[in-house]
């Protein structure tokens, strides 16, 4: 199929959840493997039109659990896929995240973000699986999660996704929320030799080589060339932790190397990857630091506190995960405080906590409507009088 | 064996018994004694000696060293690939 | 002659020999199953590069780990879906479910149900022997009434699942029972599963001298094979209804035999898209 059959070229008034599935489509997503759940089924729903018109494949499954499993299956085999999902599905995905991680598997998951927990506020926006996505799965390992704050960002961090999780061989999220997959918004999409796209790490070694090793990761970015179904390579893929050849190694020093290896492959890299905007920071003695359709309301209410001589600044993080610790510890030296608000009861703001000594102040809710600029603003008033 | 007294079939002396020459591999042998205990001609027998693990692994019990007839029951049966029969082709 | 010692064996061209021997039990019959499944692997005409061997969490899905293909060890339950995605992005490939009972049919079971009704090109292998082996013997959706297991010490209350008629009735377009005592038979039911198109089912009664025998006064491998000896008969044409597994009436054999041999259309996502002209 034709690459332009894949993008649709042009300026469009795109729903959100629909920006994701043509970010999917012009990023080359060959699988998507999902099960239907409120708010994100309008991505889905959307690629089942699209996917199989170009001769991909959509496929829903039975459950969530299924989903990831065909997600990592698929992408072992040489397919860029996808899922997309919320709170609940997200839940079920955990285990199967921690295969992909463990597998190195590349794969993107939309999130389109819910209130919470369990079943909670199907139809409305929340926060709340933050700090799932970075340990929802059990044990250490690495992902990396975009905060799109617009309908245009679903469409470039999904393509931004499946390059990065080709990139590092690690699952990619794209913590959206029900606010912004639900919104219409003008969305650009631009001609398809100008759609970016990262390919993944291929071997120097020839199929059958007996030197090969396909977990050893010799190069200074801790990824391991990938090797994908039916090359010829023959290499066992292992959920147990392993040694460099893939076979099982359970014992404590292969065991602890593949895991710090599968660590730092982010955590030593996280400079090239982390992301954010800067708004009035130069000269803020209080951040607002905020993601997501918060970002939107916190962005109005540093508007306004600057007309009131405010000197406040916002801090957007659009790739939450690895968190940004030291543009927070950079940022410790200048200002007086840190104002996060957040769809959700405390979650980023732990983070901000963990690298600076200064008061941070949360703006919460728990979820249902959107954050308004009001309370944001309320807060930075008052922590200004007080610092 | 056949006698004047037993019924023969008419193409008796074209067809032959295979014979078959068997192959162990002692230190994959586990001891299950599947091979000793199926072989239809009682052709093996545990040794006395072990491998490395422990297990006695099975040998040509004596007296039978003609009678392996290839069949390859031991071989697919064999849990640890470690035992195996070729047809001997005169 | 007397025996020969050797180092290697005719079907180590299919194992990763260097893993060899297995950490299976003596007596396991993952093994001659196991076997089964190279042989064929040789005999289908498919090159090695071309077959996939996926599986959950247990003793049997150790198994793709030590064949000599690309393989799969995957998360408990899971395999099939996973599989199915290998096969629907690598339809060229021959893509083999390698996996036990409880991992296919407790926390599989889901997945396993919706693999046949779509009729997913994959071939599954499950070896059943009546317990969860690897964490040491406890009951699962294939034990046998009355059975005893580390979670089931006053014997087992539970109807086991009757897998031939479990997958027919699924869906399933290929459905053997043998154990691994038929290994000749066995072998033959996965070649046919490896030529056919859509989901195919081989379930493949095993000794667990460990896990299941001992905890049932079965003496050894040897005992619990016997047992299949005696008991087994082959019927291709059973009425699957009444295949259950009953260890206490003796009356009631273990029915083998290839069961099901169907053609349905296999799953093909794109399938609407021919009629419609494009």
């Amino acid at each position: 199929m034709s690459p332009e059959e894949r993008v649709l070229t042009g300026s469009h008034f795109l729903l959100g959840d629909h920006a994701c599935a043509e970010g999917a489509m012009a990023a080359g997503c060959d699988l998507f493997a999902g099960y239907p759940i409120t708010p994100s089924t309008e991505t889905a729903e959307r690629l089942s039109a699209r996917l199989p018109a170009v001769g991909a494949i959509f496929v829903q499954m039975e459950d969530e659990m299924a989903s990831v499993a065909a997600l990592v299956g698929g992408s072992l085999a040489g397919a860029r896929t996808m899922s997309a999902t919320s709170g609940p599905g997200f839940s079920l995905m955990m285990e199967n995240i921690g295969m992909a991680a463990m597998m190195e598997a590349p794969c993107v998951i939309v999130n389109i973000q819910r209130g919470a927990p369990s079943t909670g506020l199907p139809t409305l926006v929340g926060q709340a699986d933050m700090m799932q996505a970075k340990w929802g799965s059990h044990g250490d390992y690495e992902i990396i999660a975009y905060s799109p704050s617009s309908p245009q960002e679903c469409f470039d961090y999904v393509i931004k996704a499946f390059n990065m999780s080709d990139r590092w061989r690690v699952p990619v999220f794209v913590m959206a929320d029900e606010l912004i997959g639900h919104m219409t918004e003008r969305v650009v999409i631009p001609p398809a030799d100008q759609i970016p796209r990262v390919e993944r790490k291929r071997p120097r070694h020839k199929p059958g080589d007996p030197s090969f090793l396909p977990f050893l990761a010799e190069d200074e970015d801790l990824v391991p060339p990938i090797v994908h179904a039916g090359e010829g390579y023959r290499v066992n893929y292992d959920s147990l932790t392993h040694d460099e050849k893939g076979y099982p190694a359970t014992f404590p020093e292969p065991h602890d190397k593949l895991v710090r290896r599968l660590v730092n492959k982010i955590r030593l890299h996280a400079d090239q990857i982390i992301e954010y905007e800067e708004i009035f920071l130069d000269d803020a003695d209080l951040a607002v630091i905020a993601y997501g359709s918060t970002a939107r309301s916190a962005r109005r209410a540093v508007n306004e506190a600057r007309r009131d001589g405010i000197r406040v600044g916002l801090l957007r993080l659009i790739c939450v995960w690895p968190f940004p610790e030291n543009k927070v510890r950079e940022l410790s030296n200048q200002v007086k405080a840190f104002v996060v608000p957040e769809l959700n009861l405390g979650q980023i703001s732990r983070e901000v906590e963990r690298f600076t000594s200064l008061p941070v102040i949360g703006v919460n809710h728990a979820g249902g409507v959107m954050m308004a600029p009001d309370p944001i603003l309320d807060t930075i008033r008052e922590v200004a009088k007080n610092a | 064996m056949v006698t004047l007294q037993t019924r023969q079939p008419l193409d008796v002396k074209k067809i032959s018994i295979p014979r078959g020459q068997l192959y162990i591999i002692p230190e994959r042998c586990k001891g299950c004694k599947f091979c000793i205990d199926f072989c239809p001609l009682d052709v093996l027998e545990e040794t006395s000696e072990m491998n490395a693990k422990g297990y006695h692994y099975p040998v040509v019990a004596e007296g039978k060293e003609e009678a392996c007839i290839a069949c390859q029951f031991c071989s697919v049966i064999c849990p640890e690939f470690a035992i195996y029969t070729e047809e001997i082709v005169e | 002659m007397p025996e020969i010692k050797v180092e290697s064996h005719p079907i180590d061209s299919v194992f990763r020999t260097e893993r060899l021997p297995h950490i299976f039990c003596p007596g396991c019959g993952i093994g001659p199953a196991t076997h089964a499944y190279a042989q064929a692997i040789l005999e289908s005409g498919i090159p090695k590069d071309q077959h996939a061997c996926v599986s959950g969490i247990g003793c049997t899905a150790r198994v793709p780990g030590y064949m000599d293909v690309d393989s799969y060890h995957t998360t408990h339950g899971r395999s099939i879906p996973f599989a199915m995605a290998i096969a629907l992005v690598k339809p060229e490939m021959e893509v083999t479910v390698f996996s036990g009972d409880g991992d296919l049919f407790g926390i599989g079971g889901n997945h396993f149900i919706h693999a046949a009704r779509r009729n997913i090109d994959i071939n599954v292998i499950c070896i059943n022997n009546f317990n969860y082996g690897m964490t040491g013997g406890q009951l699962g959706p294939t034990t046998p009434l009355g059975a005893k297991a580390s979670t089931a010490p006053y014997g087992n209350t539970e109807p086991p699942f009757n897998l031939p008629y479990l997958a027919s009735a699924c869906g399933a377009v290929f459905v053997a029972r043998w154990t691994a005592l038929h290994v000749r038979q066995l072998k033959e039911a996965i070649l046919r599963a490896m030529q056919k198109k859509g989901f195919t089912f081989i379930e493949v009664l095993a000794p667990c001298p460990v896990g299941f025998g001992s905890p049932n006064d079965i003496g050894d491998a040897i005992e619990e094979v016997w047992l299949y000896r005696e008991r087994c008969i082959v019927d291709h044409n059973a009425y699957l209804p009444e295949l259950e597994i009953d260890l206490r009436r003796k009356d009631i054999p273990f029915v083998m035999g290839n069961f099901v041999d169907i053609e349905r259309p296999p799953f093909d996502p794109l399938a609407m898209m021919k009629n419609r002209g494009e």
